[in-house]
């Protein structure tokens, strides 16, 4: 198969967020960026599917602060090729972003080869538009899943297992070429020592590929953004740890669970 | 011509989702304040029977054809965009739901209309509307202002009452007949949930860890502090990911709903997802390192604290406290 795994750093929730002078978006200079989960968890998925079915896994960023760092962890997982988009390409939202990915995918007047397979995240939390997948489906005029936890290769097409709600899921058919939502992959991310990937940064390389943006980056601006106030806020407990535990103990008597 | 107001009706397996009522509920206000009509669109071979429950609605649009059953987003689109010109609807609601995920993108390319997903709260502004949005898990939000009104609005589930969306009053019904192209993608059949050796949605007290509880071995930890207070532990997602826990304890929008007496949250940060399956809990007890953890904003008691350290005691003071 031909395997494509589509990467985009996400801001550390987990670190103080800012709101920048214009009210509008985050303060770039205190942003700390990590993989998000479910991209980990589709490169892993690529690999999986590469040890069970031979396959060239390549995967694809657009420009973006420590985005090498994120390729090279998945060279050194076991990816084939890694690409990055460049172009003034900050900012872009999700589908401007599908626009310039779809191209390099497809370049105009290519086809994709029939075992291609496009694996992304579902969601992000870091986007208005949030979902690059269904646009870039639309774009390529191929089918689309998300909330996908298992990719299985039958013929010419893969059957995935999709998740409702409340633990139903469902196995749905679909041909390739095709986009498919990771959620979860079959098995927690393998881990990859840093010697590893530091090697790798020595022999590997990442191809550059200059995009042209589309006309717009953005379909439509913020007008305003800032810090939820807290409302209903908890009590909290405080002092040292013994006493909070025993304020929590009062607590839980109190309301009658011990 | 006004702009209408159209919703997503939403089902899995024959019933109408909470969200197609809590989309209805606000819809509603929304279209009146307005003063335009609210439309619901019903799509699949189930249409024409739970159309009658959308009373909510001022009238009821019906795509009565079987390859809208579990359709792909696509598909889905398609379908919903002729409904969309034939009700001239210029902003759509469609679920934040695993259902109906990835709907709302699409619509949005082929009706060449914003799509603003996470929205939590909608306003009228005069003819505009101004939409708000959570993003980064919680920790921020956004406005969006749509000037003339019109976009494709992705809603979370959760933010609003589904109670304020249902109505005894029979909505007007039109049939549409839309050419859908077949699916390429199909449904095979459902995997019904795992049933585990504990069934969380019956328990009185909740164990919660996330990964803040930080290796698989600290799990126990929180299994026996449950089993001092007569309860079972359950998870956030990236613990069930790990395969710490087994997928019958997972709680959240893929998860579980869980509402027992107390949840005591361990390590998790509190994102939308994780909040949609244990909102309704009685008495939310959270412990974690980050005092700006969003799940603070929601919980009835915080502390701010190491949960590695915070378990042994309180299982220690709460044995104690049994004597
Ligand atoms: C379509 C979709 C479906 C999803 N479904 C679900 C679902 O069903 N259930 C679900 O839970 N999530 C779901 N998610 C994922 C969700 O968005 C979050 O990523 C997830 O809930 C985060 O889990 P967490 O809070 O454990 O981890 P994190 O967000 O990483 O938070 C860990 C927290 O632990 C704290 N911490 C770290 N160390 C300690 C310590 N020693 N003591 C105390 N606190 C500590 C940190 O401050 C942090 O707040 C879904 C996402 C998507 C896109
Ligand atoms: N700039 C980008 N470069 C490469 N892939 C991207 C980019 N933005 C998003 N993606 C992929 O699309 C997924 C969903 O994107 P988004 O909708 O922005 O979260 C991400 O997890 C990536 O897998």
């Amino acid at each position: 198969m031909n395997i494509f795994v589509l990467l985009k750093l996400v801001p550390d929730t987990v670190e103080e967020l800012e709101i920048a002078g214009d009210g509008k978006s985050l303060e770039a200079e205190v942003l700390r960026f990590k993989q998000s989960d479910p991209d980990e968890h589709a490169v892993e998925q690529a690999i999986l599917l590469k040890e069970k079915c031979s396959s060239k896994v390549t995967v694809v960023a657009l420009e973006s602060p420590e985005v090498d760092d994120a390729l090279f962890t998945a060279l050194a997982k076991g990816a084939d090729r890694a690409v990055k988009l460049t172009g003034n390409l900050i900012n872009a939202q999700s589908f401007a972003a599908a626009q310039m990915l779809a191209n390099f995918l497809k370049p105009e007047g290519a086809s994709l080869p029939a075992d291609t397979l496009i694996l992304l995240r579902g969601q992000s939390i870091d986007d208005l538009e949030g979902e690059i997948g269904p646009f870039l489906a639309e774009l390529l005029g191929l089918p689309y899943v998300c909330v996908v936890t298992s990719v299985v290769p039958e013929g010419g097409s893969v059957t995935v297992m999709k998740e409702f709600a409340g633990g139903l899921r469902g196995e749905f058919a679909v041909p390739m070429p095709a986009v498919i939502g990771i959620q979860s992959a079959e098995k927690p991310p393998r881990y990859v020592p840093f010697a590893k990937i530091k090697a790798i940064q020595k022999t590997a390389k990442i191809e550059t590929v200059d995009v042209t943006p589309p006309d717009s980056l953005t379909r439509f601006g913020v007008e305003r953004m800032y810090k939820p106030e807290a409302v209903g806020r908890a009590q909290m407990l405080e002092g040292a740890s013994e006493e909070v535990a025993d304020k929590l103990v009062e607590v839980l008597a109190k309301n009658s669970l011990i | 011509m006004a702009n209408t107001i159209l919703i997503l009706a939403e089902q899995l397996r024959g019933s109408l989702s909470d969200i197609t009522f809590e989309m209805l509920g606000e819809g509603r206000k929304l279209a009146n304040a307005l003063g335009v009509p609210l439309y619901a669109a019903l799509l699949g071979s189930e249409a024409a029977s739970l159309a009658a429950k959308l009373g909510a609605a001022d009238k009821v649009f019906v795509v009565d054809n079987a390859s809208l059953n579990m359709a792909p987003a696509n598909t889905t689109a398609a379908a919903l965009k002729a409904v969309m010109d034939q009700a001239q609807a210029g902003l759509v609601l469609i679920g934040g739901t695993n259902v109906s995920m990835g709907v709302g993108a699409v619509l949005s390319a082929k009706a060449n209309l914003p799509f603003v997903n996470y929205c939590r709260a909608i306003r009228a502004d005069g003819g505009a509307v101004v939409l708000t949005s959570q993003l980064f898990g919680g920790k921020i939000l956004t406005d969006v202002k749509l000037t003339d009104g019109k976009g494709i609005v992705s809603v979370y589930p959760g933010a609003f009452q589904a109670d304020a969306g249902k109505s005894d009053k029979t909505p007007a019904i039109e049939k549409v007949e839309v050419s859908v192209e077949a699916p390429k993608v199909t449904f095979k059949k459902y995997i019904e949930p795992e049933t585990g050796d504990v069934d969380i949605t019956k328990q009185n007290v909740l164990i919660a860890v996330g990964r803040g509880i930080q290796d698989k071995g600290n799990v126990e930890l929180a299994e026996e502090l449950a089993a001092t207070l007569g309860g079972a532990v359950c998870a956030s997602r990236p613990v069930i990911d790990q395969g710490w826990l087994p997928l019958s304890r997972q709680v959240g929008k893929s998860g579980m709903t869980v509402k027992p007496r107390l949840y005591l949250a361990l390590g998790i940060s509190g994102a939308p997802e994780h909040w949609e399956g244990m909102q309704g809990s009685q008495c939310i007890v959270a412990v974690n390192t980050d005092p700006k953890a969003p799940i603070f904003d929601g919980a009835h008691y915080g502390i701010v604290g190491d949960a590695l350290e915070f378990i042994p005691l309180l299982t220690d003071k709460v044995k104690a406290r049994k004597g």
